[in-house]
C-alpha cells in the first residue's frame, strides 16, 4: 500500500524466522500475532469437538425413549460439552485470538506490554485443556455434575471431578493472566495522541473484560481449590451431611460465573462495534455512550449472581434485589444495541459478509437478551428455572451473541491476517444456511421450555417430540452451514482466494499497516490526530 | 511458505511502570483469592459461633503473636532493601534481602511445631479425630489449616522470589538504574504480610 513496502520487503509475521523456524518458531515465539493464531487453531480444534457432542445430544433426543446413549453418557457429554465450550472456547474466544492479534495493532503499538507472559497463557490454557481431558479418560470416568461442579453432588459423584476441576483452575489463571496483559498494554502502550477517548471500542470491551477476568476469577479458583480440598481431605466445606453450605458453593460460584458471562460477550460486542462503523462508512454513533456503557457492564454484572439462584433458596429482598439488578444491566446493553442499529442511519452501507454476520449477531443476540428478561424476572422464572427455556436462552447469547461475533469478526479480520480474501458469495451463503439452522435449532427450545421440558434429560415425554425433532434437524442444517463457512475458509488460507492488502477500506490503524502486517507491526510508531472512525 | 532470515532484532523494551501496574493487578487477584475465603470464613463463623469461640481457644496466642511480629519485621526490612537500592547500597540491599529470607524461614519453622502439634494430637484434615468432632469445629480447624496452608504456600512463593532477586542483585542485573523486579518482590512479600495480618485476628484473637 505504501511504496517502502515494495522497494524494501519486511518480512511479515508469517514469513519472519527468528532463533527457531518451523513449528518451534511458532511453539517459541512471542509476537502477539501469532500468538493469536496459536489460540485460534487450538480453540476451533476444541469448537469442533464441542460442536460434535453438541450434534450427538441432539441426534439423543430426536425422539423418545433411548437413541444411541444411556443416561449416564449422556450426563458426561453434556458436562464436557459445557467445560469444552464455556472454559476453552467462549471465555478465552474473541478475546484471546482477535484481543491478541489486533489490541496492539489498534492502538498502535509493537506488542503487548508482557510477550513472554502472553505465551505463557497460551501454555496455560493447553495444559488446562489437556487437564480437562484426562479427567475424561482416567480414574472413574467422566464427570456427570455439568459444568457447574454443584455441590453436594460434586462432592459425592465417583466420576473423576478433582481432575476436570483443576483444568478449570488452571484455565482461570491463563484468563487471569490474559486480562491482566491487555489492561496493562492499554495503560502503557496507547500511540503518541491517543488519549482514552481515541481509542477503538474493541479496546475499550478488552478494557473492561480485563477487569473482570481480574476480579472474578480468583473466587471461582478458591472455590474449585475447595471442592478439591474436600473431596481429597473430606474437609466439611459444601457437604450438608458434615457442616458444609451447599448455598454458599452456589453463590461463590456464580460470583465468578455471571461475571464471565460479560467476558464472554463484552470483546464480542466490542468486535461487532469495529465492523459496523466499517461497512456503515461513518463513524460510530454515540462514542462515549459505548465506553460508558461497556464499562458499565462490567461493573454492574458483578451483582447479579443470584439470579442463577431465585429457586435455590435466599431471602425474597435478595430475590428482588438482585432481579431489580438484572434489569439494570439489559440498560447499557440495550444502549449498544441504539448505537449500532443508529450508526447505520443515513450510512452509506456496504452490504458485505462481515456486516451480514453483524446484523445476524444483531438479531439473535436480541432474542437472546429479552429472553434474558424472562428469566431475570422472579415469577417468569419460577416456571421456566432448569427448563430447556434457559438452554435455549444461554445459546441465544452465548452462541448466538459471542459465536456470531467470532465469525463475524473472523470474517472481518481474515484478509487483515493472511492477505487473502474468501468468496464472498459462498460466506454469505454458508452465514445464511448457519443462521437458518441456529435458529430452528435453539427457537424450539423456548416453545419446549414453556411447556415445561426439563434441561439435561437424555429422554422426555412423548409431548416434547415434534419440537425436539425440529431442533435436531436444525442442528444437521446448522453443522452444514458451518462446513461450508470453514471450508470457504480453509480454502482461502491453502491460496485459493485472491491477494489483497484491504478489501474494506478501515479507517482504524491495523488497515493502515501492509497485510499480513510485518512483524514489528508498524515501522514507526504512528501518532494519532483524531477519533479511530473517520469516515 | 517463504522463509525470510530477520536479522534486526526487536526493540528492546523496558517499562518498569508497566511492570508495576502489572504486578499490583495481580495483588488484586490474590486478594480476592483469599477474599473468597474470608467470605466462607464469615458464614460459617455466623452459623457457628459457640464452636468456633471455642475451637479459637484451642489456638497458641503466643506463637501467633510471635509470628505476627516476624512477618511485620519482615516487611521493614524488604522496604529497607528498596530504599537502600535506591541509594545504590548494593550490600545493604543484600543484607536486608536476606534477612527478610530469614524471618521467612523463621516463620515457616514456627508454623512448622505450631501443625507439628496439632498433627501429634491427630488433629489433621481427613484425619480421625477430625471427623469425629462437630460440624462446627471441623469446620473451624479446616479452615485454619486451608487458609494458613494456602498463606504458606505463599510464603514459599514469596521467598523464592526474594531469592531470584537476592541472586540477580548479587550479578548486578537488579541495580540501582533497574530495580523493577526488587520492588514487585517487594510488593508481593507486603501482600503476603498483609494477609497474615487479617488471618491472624480472624483464627487467634476475636472472641
Amino acid at each position: 500500500m505504501t511504496d517502502n513496502i515494495e522497494t524494501r520487503h519486511e518480512p511479515n509475521y508469517l514469513e519472519y524466522r527468528g532463533k527457531h523456524g518451523g513449528i518451534l518458531g511458532w511453539l517459541t515465539t512471542t509476537d502477539h500475532k501469532r500468538i493469536g493464531l496459536l489460540y485460534f487453531y487450538s480453540m476451533m480444534t476444541f469448537f469442533l469437538a464441542g460442536v460434535v457432542m453438541g450434534l450427538l445430544m441432539k441426534y439423543e433426543l430426536i425422539s423418545p425413549g433411548e437413541q444411541i446413549m444411556g443416561p449416564q453418557t449422556y450426563n458426561g457429554l453434556f458436562t464436557l460439552h459445557g467445560l469444552t465450550m464455556i472454559f476453552l472456547f467462549v471465555i478465552p474466544g474473541v478475546a484471546a485470538v482477535f484481543g491478541n492479534f489486533f489490541l496492539p495493532i489498534l492502538i498502535g503499538a509493537k506488542d503487548v506490554s508482557f510477550p513472554r507472559l502472553n505465551l505463557m497463557s497460551w501454555y496455560l490454557y493447553i495444559i488446562g485443556a489437556i487437564v480437562v481431558l484426562i479427567s475424561q479418560f482416567m480414574g472413574d470416568g467422566p464427570p456427570d455434575t455439568g459444568w457447574t461442579f454443584y455441590a453436594p453432588y460434586s462432592l459425592k459423584t465417583n466420576t473423576n471431578v478433582v481432575a476436570a476441576v483443576t483444568g478449570a483452575f488452571i484455565l482461570g489463571f491463563s484468563s487471569i493472566l490474559t486480562g491482566l496483559n491487555f489492561i496493562v498494554t492499554m495503560h502503557r502502550l496507547r500511540a503518541p495522541g491517543m488519549g482514552w477517548l481515541r481509542m477503538p471500542l474493541f479496546g475499550w470491551a478488552l478494557y473492561g473484560t480485563g477487569w473482570i477476568q481480574l476480579l472474578a476469577t480468583p473466587v471461582v479458583g478458591i472455590t474449585f481449590l475447595m471442592v478439591i480440598a474436600e473431596r481429597v481431605l473430606g474437609i466439611g466445606f459444601f457437604d450438608p451431611a458434615i457442616g458444609g453450605d451447599p448455598i454458599l458453593y452456589q453463590h461463590l460460584f456464580w460470583i465468578y460465573s455471571h461475571p464471565a458471562v460479560y467476558i464472554m460477550i463484552l470483546p464480542a460486542m466490542g468486535a461487532i462495534t469495529e465492523i459496523i462503523p466499517t461497512f456503515a462508512r461513518k463513524t460510530i454513533f454515540g462514542y462515549t455512550a459505548i465506553v460508558i456503557s461497556s464499562m458499565a457492564i462490567a461493573f454492574v454484572g458483578y451483582f447479579v449472581w443470584g439470579h442463577h439462584m431465585f429457586t435455590s433458596g435466599m431471602s425474597s429482598t435478595s430475590r428482588w434485589v438482585f432481579s431489580l439488578l438484572t434489569f439494570l444491566v439489559a440498560i447499557p446493553s440495550a444502549i449498544k444495541v441504539f448505537n449500532w442499529t443508529a450508526t447505520l442511519y443515513k450510512g452509506s452501507i456496504n452490504i458485505q459478509t462481515p456486516f451480514l454476520w453483524s446484523i445476524a449477531f444483531i438479531f439473535v443476540f436480541m432474542i437472546g437478551g429479552f429472553s434474558g428478561l424472562v428469566v431475570g424476572s422472579l415469577a417468569t422464572d419460577i416456571h421456566v428455572h432448569d427448563t430447556a427455556f434457559v438452554v435455549a436462552h444461554f445459546h441465544y447469547i452465548v452462541f448466538g451473541g459471542t459465536g456470531f461475533a467470532f465469525f463475524g469478526a473472523l470474517h472481518y479480520w481474515y484478509p487483515k491476517m493472511f492477505a487473502r480474501v474468501y468468496n464472498f458469495k459462498i460466506a454469505n451463503i454458508g452465514l445464511l444456511i448457519f443462521f437458518i439452522g441456529f435458529n430452528l435449532l435453539y427457537f424450539p427450545m423456548f416453545y419446549l421450555g414453556m411447556l415445561g421440558m426439563p434441561r439435561r434429560y437424555y429422554d422426555y415425554l412423548p409431548m416434547f417430540h415434534s419440537a425436539n425433532t425440529l431442533s435436531t434437524i436444525g442442528s444437521w442444517i446448522m453443522a452444514a452451514g458451518l462446513l461450508v463457512i470453514i471450508i470457504n475458509l480453509a480454502r482461502a488460507r491453502r491460496g485459493k482466494g485472491k491477494e489483497v492488502d484491504d478489501p474494506w477500506d478501515g479507517k482504524t490503524l491495523e488497515w493502515q499497516i501492509a497485510s499480513p502486517p510485518p512483524v514489528e507491526n508498524f515501522e514507526q510508531i504512528p501518532v494519532v490526530e483524531h477519533g479511530p472512525y473517520e469516515y | 511458505m517463504e522463509t525470510v532470515t530477520h536479522t534486526h532484532t526487536a526493540d528492546a523494551h523496558r517499562d518498569d511502570t508497566a511492570s508495576k501496574i502489572g504486578m499490583w493487578l495481580f495483588i488484586f487477584t490474590e486478594i480476592l483469592l483469599f477474599g473468597g475465603l474470608f467470605i466462607v470464613y464469615s458464614v460459617y463463623r455466623y452459623m457457628n459461633p459457640v464452636a468456633f469461640h471455642l475451637a479459637h481457644e484451642e489456638l497458641s496466642i503466643t506463637m501467633g503473636f510471635i509470628n505476627t511480629i516476624i512477618l511485620l519485621v519482615s516487611s521493614a526490612t524488604v522496604a529497607i532493601s528498596i530504599s537502600a537500592m535506591q541509594k545504590n547500597d548494593r550490600k545493604m540491599t543484600m543484607l536486608m534481602l536476606a534477612a527478610t529470607l530469614i524471618l521467612a524461614a523463621v516463620f515457616l519453622v514456627n508454623k512448622y511445631f505450631e501443625w507439628g502439634g496439632k498433627f501429634e494430637h491427630g488433629l489433621y484434615p481427613g484425619s480421625d479425630l477430625m471427623k469425629s468432632l462437630s460440624n462446627g469445629d471441623m469446620l473451624f480447624f479446616s479452615l485454619y489449616f486451608f487458609m494458613t496452608g494456602l498463606h504458606g504456600v505463599h510464603i514459599i512463593i514469596g521467598m523464592v522470589l526474594l531469592a531470584i532477586t537476592l541472586a540477580k542483585v548479587r550479578s548486578g542485573r537488579v541495580n540501582g538504574g533497574s530495580y523493577a523486579l526488587l520492588e514487585n518482590s517487594g510488593l508481593y512479600w507486603h501482600l503476603v504480610d498483609l494477609i497474615w495480618i487479617f488471618l491472624f485476628p480472624l483464627f487467634y484473637l476475636i472472641h
